[in-house]
């Protein structure tokens, strides 16, 4: 049979769930289960453990698999102004409305590698308004907040997230922005001097702060509807009257229980704005 | 608990639009099984794919959104940049991770997950295109025992797709167009 088509059993994902539960805290039990599977198959098959019992026996008693393990189960694809539509709202509707604000509170939660963190930082420096704005970003994962808090990106992609900051309205010359380094992108530290990287787990943690406007693209779409309805109410929680809360493009309110809680910002852009407490 | 239906999952990349709209029109109102379509496209408008399609059919059309359960007679569309997935209790979940055989939706994704829940209760067919996209797939489907086929490549538009599956996997049938219409249209 074929490398890529080594099955693992349900019973066995659900053994190994457990495992991470028990022995580690991180709990997936609440999560598709079809994307978890798929993950952890993928990992199975390319580290070719000849048994369940042989990989399950490595999450157990290697930690540093563990950190391995948890960025491959996680899913860590992002770009730089990803859905340029979207970044353009931003740019043009919602920024402006923080604007007025004395200070700006801005929460990207499941930052992963921190790609959209670093491009709304570049908003916020093209609108003038980064000096008076804290950006939080935050993640499951250590790895790839650790990734994130250097600001190094591949060079390879430069090009595609130069088009897309193009596209999403921006104006300078984007690669103003970076220093290439042999293969590597690494973005100015003034961009960073506002983001705050912090480990934060949406299943388990709790609200930290309150904010203006609450960043959570293409995270919900990997929960149950009961943790969707979990996590919705957490950002309900910390966003303050008014605050803007943007999902990703096929993540909707309908049928959760935080809807009336909100109203329609940009319909197609997934914004809303918060008019209840 | 209703059991699930049987379903069919069609994977096409270039040239398979058009078989589409040569089979569409073909089903009866009654057809039972649930239908996954997913297609290879640039990342621009579903509504308009989802639009053409169902214009082409009296079964319901419906872009796929995370959570919708498949149900009989139905036809789902994959949206474009996301993978499909479905859950062990028939829901639908899309995944926004890797591309695969670059390509989001992949068919390889969508196969796979559909063989892992449907077992024998699954039909996959893979069509025209360009790429390697879909062999892995019709591998899964076939190890647990679904049924697959794929587009004659001598009167595939771009016989890449459907060849390439065809040397690497095990294939129940190759079917033309005429032949793949009668088919899918009297599955029960």
């Amino acid at each position: 049979m074929m490398d890529s088509l080594r099955h693992l059993k349900d019973e066995d994902v659900l053994v190994l769930l457990n495992d991470l539960l028990e022995q580690y805290g991180y709990d997936f039990t609440d999560y598709s289960f079809a994307s978890v599977k798929r993950r952890l198959q993928r990992v199975y098959s390319a580290d070719r453990f000849p048994s369940f019992a042989e990989f399950r026996y490595r999450v157990k008693s290697d930690p540093e698999y563990l950190i391995y393990l948890m960025e491959q189960i996680t899913v860590n694809v992002t770009e730089m102004f990803r859905d340029p539509h979207f970044f353009e709202i931003l740019r043009k509707q919602v920024l402006p409305v923080l604007a007025t604000y004395p200070l700006i509170r801005i929460w990207h939660a499941g930052c992963s590698t921190g790609e959209e963190v670093y491009s709304m930082a570049i908003l916020l420096d093209e609108l003038n308004l980064l000096h008076k704005s804290v950006i939080y970003a935050t993640d499951i994962n250590e790895s790839v907040l650790e990734k994130a808090r250097k600001g190094i990106f591949p060079l390879q992609h430069m090009q595609q997230y130069s088009q897309n900051y193009l596209a999403s309205g921006g104006q300078q010359e984007f690669s103003g922005y970076y220093a290439a380094n042999y293969e590597y992108a690494k973005f100015t530290d003034r961009l960073r001097e506002k983001i705050i990287f912090a480990a934060h787990n949406l299943v388990t943690d709790h609200s930290f702060n309150e904010f203006q406007l609450i960043i959570c693209r293409n995270v919900l779409i990997y929960f149950n509807k009961e943790l969707q309805d979990k996590v919705l109410h957490l950002f309900s929680d910390s966003l303050e009257q008014l605050g803007f809360m943007a999902l990703g493009a096929k993540e909707t309110l309908r049928f959760t229980t935080v809807a009336p809680l909100f109203k329609p910002f940009a319909n197609k852009e997934k914004i809303w704005r918060k008019i209840s407490t | 608990m209703t059991a699930l239906p049987k379903l069919l999952v069609i994977g096409g990349s270039a040239g398979s639009l058009d078989v589409l709209l040569q089979l569409l029109p073909e089903l009866e109102p009654q057809w039972p099984l649930a239908m996954i379509i997913v297609l290879h496209r640039k990342n621009d408008n579903d509504t308009l794919l989802t639009e053409l399609l169902s214009a082409k059919t009296v079964l319901p059309v419906k872009d796929a959104e995370e959570k919708d359960v498949l149900t009989p007679g139905c036809i789902y569309i994959a949206p474009s940049d996301y993978h499909l997935l479905i859950e062990p209790d028939g829901s639908l979940t899309l995944d926004a991770s890797e591309k695969v055989h670059y390509s989001r939706p992949s068919i390889d994704v969508t196969f796979m997950s559909a063989a892992e829940v449907f077992g024998k209760r699954l039909y996959c067919i893979l069509l025209s295109g360009a790429n390697m996209d879909g062999s892995d797939g019709l591998q899964a489907v076939h190890d647990l025992g679904g049924f697959t086929a794929v587009q004659d490549p001598a009167n595939a538009e771009v016989a890449f797709m459907p060849r390439h599956a065809m040397n690497s996997v095990p294939v129940d049938k190759v079917l033309n167009i005429r032949e793949l219409v009668a088919f899918v249209k009297d599955l029960r």
